[in-house]
């Protein structure tokens, strides 16, 4: 490959002259607002864009035009089964991962082992979610670097694993399915089926898209070499998910710190590997989901297999009264680390609940890797991340 | 290295830092540094070879009722894979508290959502303003105490 200009070897290479005038012009530096309704945010995010030309030289976020006073919400209501449905409307494109953090976390808090069925159930219905995030996260991203026609594909295959979310719970997109101690409902019996058509369906399709959008040259130009995320930096900032593993490290919770069944099945951490430009890119980013998607369906279909028998009420708790206590859950969302700070004070409402949202942590890495790129960069910079104003806002 | 080992490492190097060992009985163990502090523990506990606590999963303000607020760091290793929780106990009328910024970056945006809905003042951080909620709102809605306002900027809120 040529070797590649930074925005700023393009600037003191090539000044700005006038035939005539003794010296470069006079430059000044601009302040953009990008957002809050900018199509390529994602939702309302403001970025407020300090640029020098077309170079940026710093990024400043401003979150909270979506904030829906969640934790608030958390300590007002009567018990802690009715927080679910608010978990589910914080990370709107995977209430599911969502619901599942705080039902685990609950459950800990509660002393609760819920029933092996309740266990499958919920990672194959977790890993679904994987694909149908990791789908809308793709689509939209090419979307983003000016690709239309994958959006509609990635739209197509994520309506199929939406409707088996429709048979087993009647919702397609904010479920309250995961129940503190178990479902709210156990799944159509011709679920095992159903997914294993899904997997059979969608296999080929993925390679479809790589086709499509993964090795498209205009796409690769677009993303290789461009936001790139050193792991140190990724480590210190506490980014995680996709953002994480594209950077090359190999860290995900659900092998790394395993809750639910997740050690039970055989599966790998895709990770990037610079294989377009540099090891961390956006391009890496990318392909991580691509990759992860491969890896969800692997583990649906062992689940699958094994989906055992029972009853998946069983564990639910009459009364949710846990004692004085506080702890820390974290889990694997397709977005990253959710985590779940639970302060129960031993009556039937939480006290204090604070989400670590994987998005929040995740776009405060973007001005550390935005500073000194083009300003059309920032939008691959923000697409790769893949953030839901949603979770960020709370 | 399991909990006893990290508290008894973190007290062999600040004996005056640590106010209070919990182990048993918590489902998270953790210890409470005093707020001054905070800022060489975290940065020991960060490099030394052995605890490298290299990720800092979660920071939360919490206001315990009775005057007394609160900061929650729930740390990991992820190069050894043990985990850990510090506490650090302020009151309402002096709520400082060091920064870990520069520890830790998740700190940051942590930091200012815990001065936005607590009101907990971290001393050094570079830039902490409100982050959730607008610059101009009065009062920090996580505090047990706080009357939600019938009215925002002279406007009454329907509801």
């Amino acid at each position: 490959m040529e070797a590649v200009l930074t925005a700023t070897d393009i600037k003191t290479q090539h000044p700005i002259t006038v035939p005539g005038f003794p010296r470069p012009l006079k430059e000044q530096e601009m302040v953009i607002n990008m957002g809050p309704q900018h199509p390529s945010t994602h939702g309302v995010l403001r970025l407020e864009l300090i640029l020098d030309g077309e170079i940026v030289v710093d990024v400043i976020p401003h979150i909270g035009y979506l904030h829906r006073c969640y934790e608030k919400h958390c300590e007002h209501m009567t018990n802690y089964q009715q927080v679910v449905p608010y978990c589910s409307r914080m990370d709107y494109v995977a209430a599911l991962s969502n619901e599942l953090g705080y039902a685990i976390a609950c459950e800990k808090l509660l002393k609760i082992k819920v029933p092996e069925r309740v266990e499958y159930i919920r990672v194959i219905m977790a890993e679904l979610q994987r694909i149908a995030n990791h789908l809308i996260a793709i689509g939209t991203y090419g979307l983003d670097m000016g690709a239309f026609t994958p959006f509609l594909y990635c739209f197509r295959d994520r309506e199929r694993s939406l409707d088996i979310f429709e048979q087993t719970c009647g919702a397609r997109l904010l479920y309250n399915y995961v129940w503190i101690g178990g479902l709210s409902h156990d799944v159509p019996p011709d679920f095992q089926q159903k997914t294993k058509d899904f997997c059979k369906y969608f296999r080929p399709t993925i390679k479809e898209l790589n086709d499509l959008l993964s090795y498209n040259k205009i796409f690769i130009k677009r993303t290789a070499d461009v936001g790139v995320l050193p792991a140190e930096v990724a480590i210190n900032y506490g980014a995680s998910g996709p953002m994480l593993r594209g950077s090359g490290v190999k860290w995900d919770l659900r092998k790394n710190d395993p809750y639910s069944i997740y050690d039970r099945f055989d599966w790998d951490i895709p990770v990037g590997t610079g294989r377009m430009g540099t090891v961390g890119d956006c391009w890496d980013r990318y392909m991580v989901r691509v990759h992860e998607m491969e890896q969800s369906l692997n583990i649906i279909e062992q689940a699958a297999d094994k989906l055992p028998a029972g009853d998946v009420q069983s564990a639910i708790p009459k009364r949710i009264r846990p004692d004085a206590a506080d702890l820390y859950v974290r889990t694997e969302t397709p977005k990253g680390e959710l985590g779940y700070y639970i302060m129960s004070d031993g009556t039937t409402s939480p006290f204090r609940v604070k989400v670590k949202s994987p998005c929040f942590v995740n776009l405060s890495v973007l001005p550390a890797v935005c500073r000194g790129s083009m300003i059309a960069d920032v939008v691959a910079v923000l697409g790769s991340i893949d953030i839901v104003l949603g979770e960020i806002d709370r | 290295m399991i909990p006893q080992e990290i508290a008894d490492s973190i007290k062999a190097k600040f004996p005056d830092a640590i106010l209070d060992v919990k182990l048993d009985g918590a489902i998270d163990p953790f210890a409470k540094i005093a707020a001054d502090r905070i800022k060489d523990v975290a940065r020991f506990m960060r490099d030394d070879e052995k605890l490298a606590f290299d990720s800092l999963m979660c920071l939360s303000g919490v206001d315990y009722t009775g005057g007394k607020l609160g900061v929650v760091y729930n740390l990991a290793s992820m190069k050894w894979g043990h985990k850990f929780t510090l506490k650090v106990d302020v009151t309402v009328e002096n709520p400082h508290v060091q920064s870990v910024e520069s520890v830790w970056k998740t700190a940051d945006w942590h930091e200012r959502e815990a001065f936005d809905v607590i009101g907990i003042v971290f001393d050094g951080h570079p830039d902490l303003r409100r982050i959730l909620l607008p610059d101009d709102w009065e009062g920090h809605p996580l505090r047990k105490d706080y009357k939600v306002p019938e009215y925002y900027l002279g406007m009454k809120v329907p509801y």
